[in-house]
């Protein structure tokens, strides 16, 4: 009977904790449940790059005059269906003020934080109504003079913060279920080499660092 | 030079770092893994790029 060969050496381990509170932590903020779970070159590496694709997003689609960050709100009016905000919410905590400002746009009052992410009047006579103490309000823009005034910079800021959103729901997935392994080789009795390596549980091997 | 195709620059080392996080758990590997998506990405956008010229080429010729 043939000697069994010994199992391979286990690499450095990444332990996902609870997948659960990891999932909505990375989902909060993007990284955070990286952090949590310990991983942080990942997590400054996630929250870095998708936190700045969508800051570099609600950066172009501000401007003094119609407001920051006008290419993120949340509406579903007539005429005015957001899907992209489907996607910018992927992001989590950063695009969450759109939801308030909608709120708050939606009782009649006027937007806070210089309409930060507050959805745009339909028409010119929508409220809130003019405050004469706010004689430049970008809050009393219209959809049609925020996107005339951004130009092509409403949607180049559309996209990149829905992208951001979309590159989030990858690092939530990371952070649930750990980093997808490569296939592992087949032998020739089509059993997976790596079948016996694997340890169940939360724990998921990584490769060494070069 | 005002062309609106460096926004995409961002966009690809964007998509290329997070998509070779969740392949790898080191960076050495997510950055070599990055590097290689990203030339992937560039280059299907160039060969895009050359066909639709070639399309108008031909349009205006």
């Amino acid at each position: 009977m043939p000697e069994p060969s010994p199992p391979p050496a286990p690499g450095p381990q990444a332990n996902l904790k609870d997948p659960f509170v990891a999932g909505v932590l990375a989902w909060l903020v993007p990284g955070l449940g990286h952090a949590y779970q310990g991983r942080y070159p990942k997590a400054v590496l996630l929250c870095f790059t998708i936190l700045g694709t969508f800051l570099y997003g609600l950066y172009l689609g501000s401007d003094k005059e119609v407001g920051w960050g006008r290419v993120v709100y949340f509406s579903f009016r007539k005429n005015d269906v957001r899907l992209y905000y489907l996607c910018q919410v992927g992001i989590g905590l950063p695009a969450l003020p759109a939801l308030v400002q909608a709120d708050v746009v939606q009782r009649g009052r006027r937007p806070f934080w210089h309409a930060l992410m507050a959805p745009a009047k339909l028409h010119a006579n929508d409220p809130p109504p003019p405050d004469p103490k706010y004689p430049d309000d970008p809050a009393q823009r219209t959809c049609a003079e925020v996107v005339h005034s951004l130009a092509r910079l409403f949607e180049l800021g559309s996209l990149y913060t829905a992208i951001a959103g979309l590159l989030n729901i990858l690092a939530i997935y990371d952070a649930c279920c750990g980093p997808v392994l490569p296939e592992p080789a087949k032998k020739k009795d089509g059993q997976d080499e790596t079948e016996q390596a694997e340890p169940k549980g939360q724990a998921i091997p990584v490769e060494k660092p070069a | 030079m005002n062309n609106d195709l460096w926004y995409a620059l961002p966009l690809v080392v964007a998509a290329s770092l997070v998509y070779a996080a969740t392949r790898h758990e080191q960076i050495g590997p997510i950055l070599r893994h990055a590097l290689r998506i990203g030339a992937w990405i560039l280059g299907f956008m160039g060969i895009i790029f050359v066909v639709l010229w070639g399309v108008c080429w031909l349009v205006d010729h």
